[in-house]
């Protein structure tokens, strides 16, 4: 027989295939569970809403809360904050999503789109995880008179909404609804 | 080198039994008594063996720095102060670990800087330089994950930004940082794992060094000249010649290490991380170790979007870029000579490099506003340009200096011209 003959696979060719394909397999089933184990746990997980009372915020008054592992801010907007957010042009934005998880997600960032609710757009609640790179941005600094991040310089306006610097989204709104007039129901 | 035949002879009879069954001893004097090195060393070789010191040092203090430390949010802040108040000798073994690391890394970046000038990874070395590459990545994830423990300000914080590179990416981006953290912020679940391969990562880097240090004994050390050995005069023998020129390179490095340890030991700290760590503050300014601050510079000098590609990948993929693209060092360089010694533009081209990496670590300690971003810009333009234009068209149109035809010639050379001293120095196996 020469070394070229071209045969068919045999009986073997067929078991050395499903041995190796058996054993790949295998090796993937066994890494899984390691792998598995590094995912975010069922403590963790535990969905969980937060209620926040928040009648004693005044408008120019701020309120920080912890919800999921990650701070929330809650501002009272003062109305000359509102009218600069109001007054900005969209071609201005960085970012032109609202960023909101209680609106379509291509809701565009308009001030009304941005507040937490229709009739009370002095009420800005939003995650204060700057969208760079996971820093909390300081309230009311800043050229834009909103959020400034202090590790890498990002700008946010008083909607929250990123206008200068590396963070490439607004900050974004959680899933909230208004229990009664003062209380904000989280998640 | 390697491909010579041992010079090994067990004298006694214990040291015939062993070398029957394990010849253990004879792979140590091959490699590190008779093994012929190359005649013309200077102190800029000492650091491998440096940084071999360097790992075991740390591998010891961080063994029994862990029989006191608990990884876990609640205890970790205070078990780091129990370790430098009540523990017997503990400030010293925390000074000793915080401090080695910083000196790793100095020591790091001169053996780095030693390759690129002596060109180092040209072929047949190209496997031992990218040997090199991963032993410096295992070596910044060991040095992230062991600054997270003491659980500080800028532990937290530092651990969030890092972490935070990940959803730079589309899609796999969240759920990889959510696999890294064990959760949607940094908390417990991070603090454990960094812990476990904290103390698992050293162990992978001495054994990539192992590989490392193999590559090199099989293509041999390169040299000043960066020419290849051709004659046993061209070369001394491990032990004693080059066993004492590490020995006190490494005194000499020792001394520094203690002046920290013993006078400065927060000096290349940062006060920020002896507050426990606060999941709702950020500090002020969030800087990294002096050592990861080029790359940190390179990440914020990226504030603009390109093309479909956004600021925050465009700033992460550089950073990670720096460090990729010393794994194709080896084909970007296209010159026939190996030292910069005989290349004059090379040479010249290299200590801007050097002067440029120094201006990226201090602009990352700056805030990230006005010219110090634009100058980070041109930092980073530099860096990715030493590499991707000037290393390929240097080698096309660069007049190199006349190369001597061997080792022993050049150190000769050297001799006539350099007084009688050297003369001493310039042939040492004349005088057995």
């Amino acid at each position: 027989m020469s070394a070229h003959d071209t045969t068919e696979p045999t009986r073997r060719d067929f078991l050395y295939i499903a041995t190796g394909m058996a054993g790949v397999v295998g090796a993937g089933a066994f890494a899984w569970p390691f792998i598995d184990q590094m995912r975010p746990d069922a403590s963790t997980l535990a969905v969980s809403s937060i209620e926040v009372d928040v009648s004693a915020v005044q408008p120019g008054m701020s309120l920080t809360v912890k919800w999921r592992g990650k701070p929330v801010f809650i501002r009272n907007r003062t109305p000359k904050e509102i009218e600069d957010a109001k007054n900005v042009q969209m071609g201005q934005l960085k970012d032109p999503i609202a960023r909101n998880a209680n609106l379509p997600s291509d809701a565009q960032a308009t001030d009304a789109d941005r507040a937490a609710a229709k009739d009370k757009e002095n009420w800005l609640v939003m995650i204060g995880v700057c969208t760079h790179l996971g820093c909390i941005p300081l309230g009311q600094q800043g050229e834009f008179g909103g959020w400034f991040c202090p590790c890498h310089g990002s700008q946010y306006d008083t909607a929250g909404r990123i206008r200068s610097g590396p963070a490439p989204e607004n900050l974004p709104i959680p899933p909230l609804t208004f229990t009664s007039d003062t209380v904000i129901k989280i998640g | 080198m390697s491909g010579g035949h041992s010079s090994y002879t067990p004298s006694t009879g214990i040291e015939k039994w062993i070398d029957a069954r394990l010849p253990l001893p004879r792979l140590v004097y091959d490699s590190f008594v008779a093994y012929p090195v190359p005649r013309n060393l200077n102190y800029a070789y000492a650091f491998g063996g440096i940084l071999a010191i360097m790992l075991v040092s740390q591998i010891l203090t961080g063994v029994v720095l862990a029989m006191h430390y608990a990884a876990d949010t609640g205890l970790a802040f205070n078990s780091v102060e129990k370790i430098m108040r009540d523990v017997n000798s503990g400030w010293l073994l925390r000074y000793l670990h915080s401090n080695g690391a910083s000196m790793f890394f100095l020591a790091v970046y001169v053996h780095i800087f030693r390759g690129l000038y002596y060109g180092s990874y040209k072929a047949p070395r190209e496997l031992l330089w990218i040997l090199g590459v991963i032993i410096l990545l295992l070596m910044m994830a060991t040095a992230f994950m062991g600054y997270v423990l003491p659980w500080g300000q800028m532990s937290f914080w530092g651990a969030t930004v890092i972490t935070g590179f990940f959803t730079a990416f589309p899609i796999i981006g969240d759920p990889i940082q959510q696999l890294l953290l064990g959760g949607f912020a940094v908390d417990n679940p991070t603090l454990n794992r960094f812990f476990s391969l904290h103390y698992l990562l050293p162990f992978m880097i001495a054994g990539v060094v192992v590989l490392h240090v193999w590559a090199l004994h099989v293509a041999g050390q390169t040299n000043p000249t960066g020419i290849e050995v051709k004659s046993k005069t061209d070369t001394v023998a491990f032990t004693p010649y080059a066993t004492v020129k590490d020995a006190f390179g490494l005194v000499l490095f020792l001394i520094l290490f203690a002046y920290f340890v013993f006078y400065l030991p927060n000096f290349m700290g940062h006060p920020d991380n002896y507050i426990q760590a606060d999941s709702l503050k950020t500090p002020a300014h969030i800087v990294p170790e002096w050592y990861f601050l080029p790359f940190y510079a390179m990440l914020r000098a990226i504030t603009f979007n390109i093309g479909p590609i956004n600021s925050k990948l465009g700033g992460v993929l550089t950073m990670f870029g720096s460090i990729a693209i010393l794994f194709i060092v080896p084909w970007l360089d296209t010159s026939k000579v190996r030292s910069a010694v005989y290349r004059p533009w090379y040479k010249l081209f290299f200590w801007l490099f050097i002067a440029n990496a120094i201006m990226l670590g201090w602009l990352g300690s700056r805030p990230a506003e006005g010219l110090y971003t634009l100058f980070s810009q041109f930092g980073t333009a530099y860096y990715f340009g030493f590499f991707i234009v000037i290393m390929p068209l240097l080698g096309l149109i660069e007049t190199p200096r006349r190369l001597p035809n061997s080792i022993t010639e050049a150190v000769l050379a050297k001799t006539k011209s350099g007084g009688q001293l050297a003369g001493v120095a310039a042939a040492p196996e004349t005088r057995a």
